[in-house]
């Protein structure tokens, strides 16, 4: 780099040190959370965890985990993850790819009519209408198909692929190469980094999706993992419409170290599998900041 | 001589090419027939997007009527006022100005901190020049980003618990009195802004690091050989190469300004901030998924009138935006 100067290298470290410390205060409400999770009920009751477990035990991990409500929502988080992430990621790029073809006549009209639909939304309402018109209320389908295409996702994918060397593609073509089999066999393994970063937005987007249940599932064995923990975490007012049970059949000294352990284990999973997808990440946004 | 023969052999393969290229064309059926497969491909997600985009988009017509289940979207007779009758009933309603004063609160607040501050963050992850500390506070801090908002209010409502929270814990050694924190209308707008910027403030600052990193070197090195110090060359060189990119950001989420997080908000509301969490969104779902008389239309007139101020908002951004700093959506 162009500095040497002193005043520069003491500038280095003292960036070093802030952006250290502002790190750190992210973790912070991460790492107060395991250590209550490993600790004594009587120790998180009285508020004495900070950073360290203490009286440390499994016990609680045990419970959460062989809880019959956690594992019906994990077994269908994981349903609807797998399914919705095929579905998810057939729809966006079989689209994203016609759309990126100049010699696709009509692209005008198919590039207004989806992009309209980003700054047009109907609303809560006539989309619950239109779901219980399909008859979808309450089958697996209410928490995979609606909301499962972003035509935001469509547009970075679109921009990638209009990245790729046209040439390889004209070439196939010469030699007879149909369009479906280009789009599978040419376009999709250049398209890695994109796919990797609309893979992760898939599972986290299904992982984390609470909505969809409170609008379209009233079944509990059709619950996701978010709709059961949020009957474990949050019994306000407001959302505990449905009677606010614990879920755990825990009451009073135990239940708040269960929530912190419930939190961990339901958070796990996706903090353990983002940074494997971390190189690809800049790809994906970046594109999309450049595009809108 | 040799080059002779290279133009002779060039132009042959030209002529080749074009005569191909001729009896191609004569065999080539019009390029909509053609490309059938491109349609093909399409069709999926163009009949997905009728169904749950442009079908709701119809049926909200319902909010010009008193929707009817029995009689259906169509036969349900027109509402009072010309149609309009559940728009007033809205506007006019005594907690309008409250709840649309929550929304702008919310939402201003979250654009103003979530616009401004991951650029910040990601200047100064810029000027890290170890790559391993690069590397550590980037990926560290995108962790809170994959953590769904249920467990995020969970543990907002678990950290302010008057006996064990470890916020009640900070008040107490500050020498205040425990309160719950979930329960108080005047720190509820805090508690989403700043939830929300610990989950977004590394993830959207994502967007700023691959420009940053392609700033031109010389430029630097020409302010160095000026006397420009640090600060100086990261508010006259970087900066401005990401303007353009905060500035559509920024009148992206302004478009967005009325769509607060539902979620989010909705999970966070209890009895005693009701009057500082009470939004449309909110309301919308209470009128119509909560009622025991579901007031379909009135909650879609409700629906529309958001998105109607977002369509408005979206393009007063976008023409001064266009003005100010010749970038724009379109």
């Amino acid at each position: 780099m162009v500095e040497n100067k002193g005043s520069d290298k003491a500038f280095n470290y003292v960036v070093l040190v802030i952006m250290l410390l502002i790190t750190f205060g992210i973790c912070l409400p991460l790492l107060f959370v395991v250590a209550n999770s490993f600790s004594s009920a009587n120790m998180v009751n009285k508020g004495a965890v900070f950073l360290f477990p203490r009286e440390f035990t499994f016990e609680h991990y045990k419970k959460v985990l062989t809880n019959a409500n956690i594992l019906t929502g994990f077994r269908n988080t994981l349903l609807y993850v797998v399914l919705g992430t095929l579905i998810q990621l057939f729809l966006q790029f079989s689209a994203a790819y016609p759309l990126s073809r100049k010699d696709l006549k009509g692209r005008t009209f198919f590039s207004v009519y989806f992009s309209l639909t980003m700054f047009v939304s109907a609303g809560m309402i006539p989309s619950y209408l239109v779901v219980k018109g399909l008859g979808m209320l309450n089958t697996i389908w209410a928490m995979i198909i609606p909301g499962c295409v972003s035509v935001f996702n469509i547009v970075v994918i679109r921009t990638f692929m209009q990245s790729l060397p046209w040439d390889m593609q004209e070439a196939a073509m010469l030699d007879g190469c149909g369009n479906v089999k280009m789009f599978f066999v040419i376009v999709l393994p250049l398209c890695r980094a994109i796919i990797a970063v609309m893979v992760l937005y898939s599972i986290v987007g299904y992982w984390n999706a609470y909505f969809n249940s409170l609008l379209y599932v009233t079944d509990d064995k059709l619950f996701p993992l978010q709709r059961v923990i949020q009957r474990i975490l949050i019994a306000n007012d407001a959302s505990s419409s449905m009677g606010g049970d614990l879920g755990l059949g825990e009451q009073g000294m135990t239940s708040e170290v269960l929530k912190y352990v419930t939190i961990v284990v339901s958070s796990l999973p996706l903090i353990v599998i983002y940074p494997f997808f971390n190189k690809y990440f800049e790809t994906g946004l970046m594109i999309g900041g450049l595009k809108g | 001589m040799a080059e002779h023969e290279n133009v002779c052999t060039e132009t042959l393969q030209n002529t080749q090419a074009e005569r191909s290229k001729q009896s191609a064309k004569r065999r080539k059926p019009p390029a909509f027939l053609k490309n059938w497969s491109l349609y093909l491909l399409l069709l999926p997600t163009t009949v997905y997007l009728l169904i749950f985009c442009y079908v709701p988009i119809l049926g909200s017509v319902i909010a010009f009527k008193d929707y009817n289940a029995f009689l259906g979207i169509w036969d349900s007779p027109w509402a009072a006022s010309g149609g309009f009758q559940h728009f007033v009933n809205f506007v006019t309603m005594p907690n309008f100005w409250n709840i649309l004063g929550n929304t702008l609160v919310l939402s201003i607040a979250s654009i103003i901190f979530n616009t401004i501050l991951p650029v910040v963050f990601a200047l100064f992850v810029n000027e890290l020049r170890w790559n391993w500390a690069k590397k550590t506070v980037q990926v560290i801090s995108y962790a809170p980003y994959f953590i769904s908002t249920v467990v995020v209010v969970g543990m907002l409502f678990s950290f302010s618990s008057i006996e064990s929270g470890v916020f009640n814990k900070i008040i107490t050694l500050c020498g205040g009195d425990p309160t719950n924190i979930m329960e108080s209308k005047g720190a509820f707008a805090a508690i989403y802004v700043i939830s929300g910027l610990w989950q977004g403030l590394g993830w959207w600052s994502i967007v700023y690091f691959g420009a940053l990193s392609n700033v031109d070197k010389e430029l630097h090195e020409a302010a160095v050989l000026d006397g420009a110090g640090r600060f100086r060359r990261i508010w006259h060189i970087n900066l401005p190469t990401i303007l353009p990119m905060v500035i559509i950001m920024f009148i992206m989420s302004i478009g967005n300004m009325l769509n607060v997080g539902f979620e989010k908000v909705y999970l966070m509301q209890t009895n005693g901030n009701l009057s500082a969490s009470e939004i449309i969104s909110t309301y919308v779902y209470r009128v119509s998924m909560l009622a025991t008389v579901p007031q379909y239309s009135y909650a879609t007139a409700i629906g529309l009138f958001n998105s109607f101020i977002n369509i408005i908002l979206l393009v007063i951004a976008n023409v001064i935006s266009k003005r100010v700093s010749q970038t724009s959506l379109w």
